[in-house]
């Protein structure tokens, strides 16, 4: 079987996020990047699932040369090769366009990535390939086992799950507890260096966005602080104060 | 020209959120058709005419009473061009974000998800959308003539505008190839408040102690028509069950009001609450970091302060 992870690479989930030019740029200083936790899982089987099958894993990655670490960081976790795609990830039309592309060409049964990636959580990446290909999408898979074509799947729905079948070729968006996420160890980080990754231009795509402006949350106020003998008080200020309740 | 939504149902109701779709496709000026897939009630449908919609379509086929992406995508566009609709609006959720991707796809439409407030209109159409898992907001221009826009809670103010929706059959043909993933059973828990949807929820962390005090939360809950959620911690030692894990990669809620109790407070629970109106802090610990997150703090015992706090929302009743 041929698996290709799609990766995005994100802000740690500990990042305090700011812009620069008049809110219109991401500010990196700081900062420290990681393969998006949801994506991590997707590879996390996806390893899994090279071992017990015998598949072959590639892992993809719209970005510009900064994400090279990151995407080291996913063949030493053992992804046997790696495409980089170099552009900007703006949006995810463009980059589901980027990865379909690639898809096309590579003939892949299984397109593994995350539900969302954590910087723009649209959550769209998936389905929007899924619909390039003309495949199924699926997503948030929980669980995902292959037999043969065939592939099992639990979906995570509001208040429980559902399960789902489907074969081959498909694209699944993936969540915990899929797999448990895989640490590289010494002789994968040493093999990493060696292990081929393409860098190729992006296609023109026109996904019809256009980012403005970014904005930060009004600062929080003072917390108000209530004893634990009177938890009355509570109750009379989230009514007549907040207007919650 | 008239926008497009789609509503959800769930054990046979218009999921709330969908109603505020369609109230969001109202305030944005209408006129609004709302299509509905697989088995409703018809008093549910026409009763959306509460909200804004003219119209709905109900497209019955049993084969839509299961929520299958790649069909209802194709549904819902082909629904867009028959009402010569440019516009598409729905609730995110587990079934209506990912269809959306699709719908987006298949129509070339702009996209935008995760949508929190009406569309500024005064130059071109730009909406806000939630980014960084709540920390911060980006403002993104749709250019396409085609839009789908997909919101989320409390994006619109649920107001009732009208009376009651005309309800008609809508019957597009179903190609095979849409139905290739097939579901074979579902789990859901009944008659619980769901998580995304619930106006007021009651979250527990390790300082619960274990699953056998959850009766204090879900009794809170219970009182207040909350739902319940929990920290990673807590769904990770399977406390509780996964979906009801609230965090950065877990369930984003923007309640009006969340109560955290034993929850310290790490940033990637904060990513899913930071939305939320009101945030009430109860932790033995006054150094939780959560406190500076909070509106309202109680230090205390959880299992001393939850019973109080109980009889004094009954008695405040």
């Amino acid at each position: 079987m041929k698996i290709l992870v799609c990766i995005s690479h994100v802000p740690d989930t500990t990042s305090k996020i700011n812009f620069t030019e008049n809110n219109t740029k991401f500010d990196p200083s700081g900062v420290q990047f990681i393969i998006g936790p949801y994506d991590d899982y997707a590879l996390a089987r996806a390893i899994e699932l090279k071992e017990s099958t015998g598949s072959t894993v590639t892992v993809i990655n719209v970005g510009t040369a900064e994400t090279e670490p990151t995407i080291r960081k996913a063949l030493a976790i053992g992804a046997d090769d790696a495409i980089r795609v170099n552009a900007e990830p703006t949006d995810s039309f463009f980059v589901a366009a980027q990865i379909a592309e690639h898809a096309k060409a590579g003939g892949y049964d299984l397109i593994l990535m995350g539900r969302e990636s954590i910087d723009y959580n649209s959550g769209a990446v998936h389905g929007i390939v899924g619909e390039m290909l003309g495949i199924p999408s699926v997503s948030p898979v929980m669980k995902l086992e292959v037999d043969g074509t065939k592939v099992k799947m639990a979906r995570e729905i509001e208040g429980g799950k559902e399960y789902v079948e489907a074969n081959l070729p498909l694209v699944a968006g993936c969540q915990e507890p899929i797999a448990e996420w895989k640490i590289p160890n010494m002789r994968g980080i040493m093999s990493a260096k060696t292990k081929p990754l393409k860098v190729v231009d992006a296609k023109a795509v026109d996904s019809g966005i256009k980012l403005q402006k970014f904005e930060l949350p009004p600062p929080k106020g003072a917390v108000k602080m209530i004893s634990a003998d009177t938890v009355g008080e509570l109750v009379t200020l989230l009514k007549n104060e907040a207007k919650v309740l | 020209m008239a926008i497009l939504v789609f509503v959800e149902a769930a054990e046979g109701k218009i999921k709330g959120n969908s109603l505020e779709a369609v109230a969001y496709a109202k305030a944005m000026g209408g006129p609004v058709t709302a299509i509905a897939l697989g088995a409703v009630d018809k008093a549910e449908l026409e009763a959306l005419g509460k909200y804004g919609a003219e119209k709905v379509l109900h497209a019955k086929d049993a084969k839509l009473d299961q929520g299958i992406i790649q069909a209802y995508a194709s549904v819902l566009s082909k629904a867009m061009d028959d009402e010569k609709a440019d516009i598409l609006v729905l609730a995110n959720s587990s079934l209506g974000t990912p269809v959306a991707a699709r719908v987006a796809a298949k129509t070339g439409a702009a996209l935008a998800s995760n949508v929190v407030e009406l569309p500024n209109t005064s130059s071109g159409f730009v909406v806000k959308k939630s980014i960084y898992t709540g920390k911060a907001f980006a403002h993104i221009e749709l250019k396409s003539q085609k839009k789908v826009i997909a919101i989320r809670k409390n994006a619109a103010e649920l107001k009732e505008v009208g009376g009651t929706a005309t309800v008609t059959d809508y019957n597009p043909s179903l190609a095979d190839a849409d139905f290739a993933t097939k579901i074979t059973s579902t789990e859901r828990a009944t008659g619980e408040i769901l998580l995304p949807e619930a106006n007021i929820v009651v979250s527990g962390g390790r300082g619960m102690k274990g699953p056998e005090h959850w009766g204090l939360i879900e009794d809170l809950a219970k009182t207040l028509h909350a739902a319940t959620g929990c920290s990673k911690p807590v769904s990770d030692m399977g406390w509780r069950p996964h979906h009801e894990h609230v965090g950065q990669t877990g369930v984003k809620v923007s309640p009006q009001l969340y109560i955290a109790v034993g929850i310290s407070g790490a940033i990637q629970h904060l990513a899913g609450v930071n939305s939320s109106k009101c945030i009430v802090v109860i932790n033995k610990d006054a150094d939780a970091p959560f406190f500076k997150a909070a509106d309202y703090g109680i230090v205390g015992d959880a299992f001393d302060v939850l019973p109080k706090l109980n009889e004094a929302l009954k008695g405040a009743k």
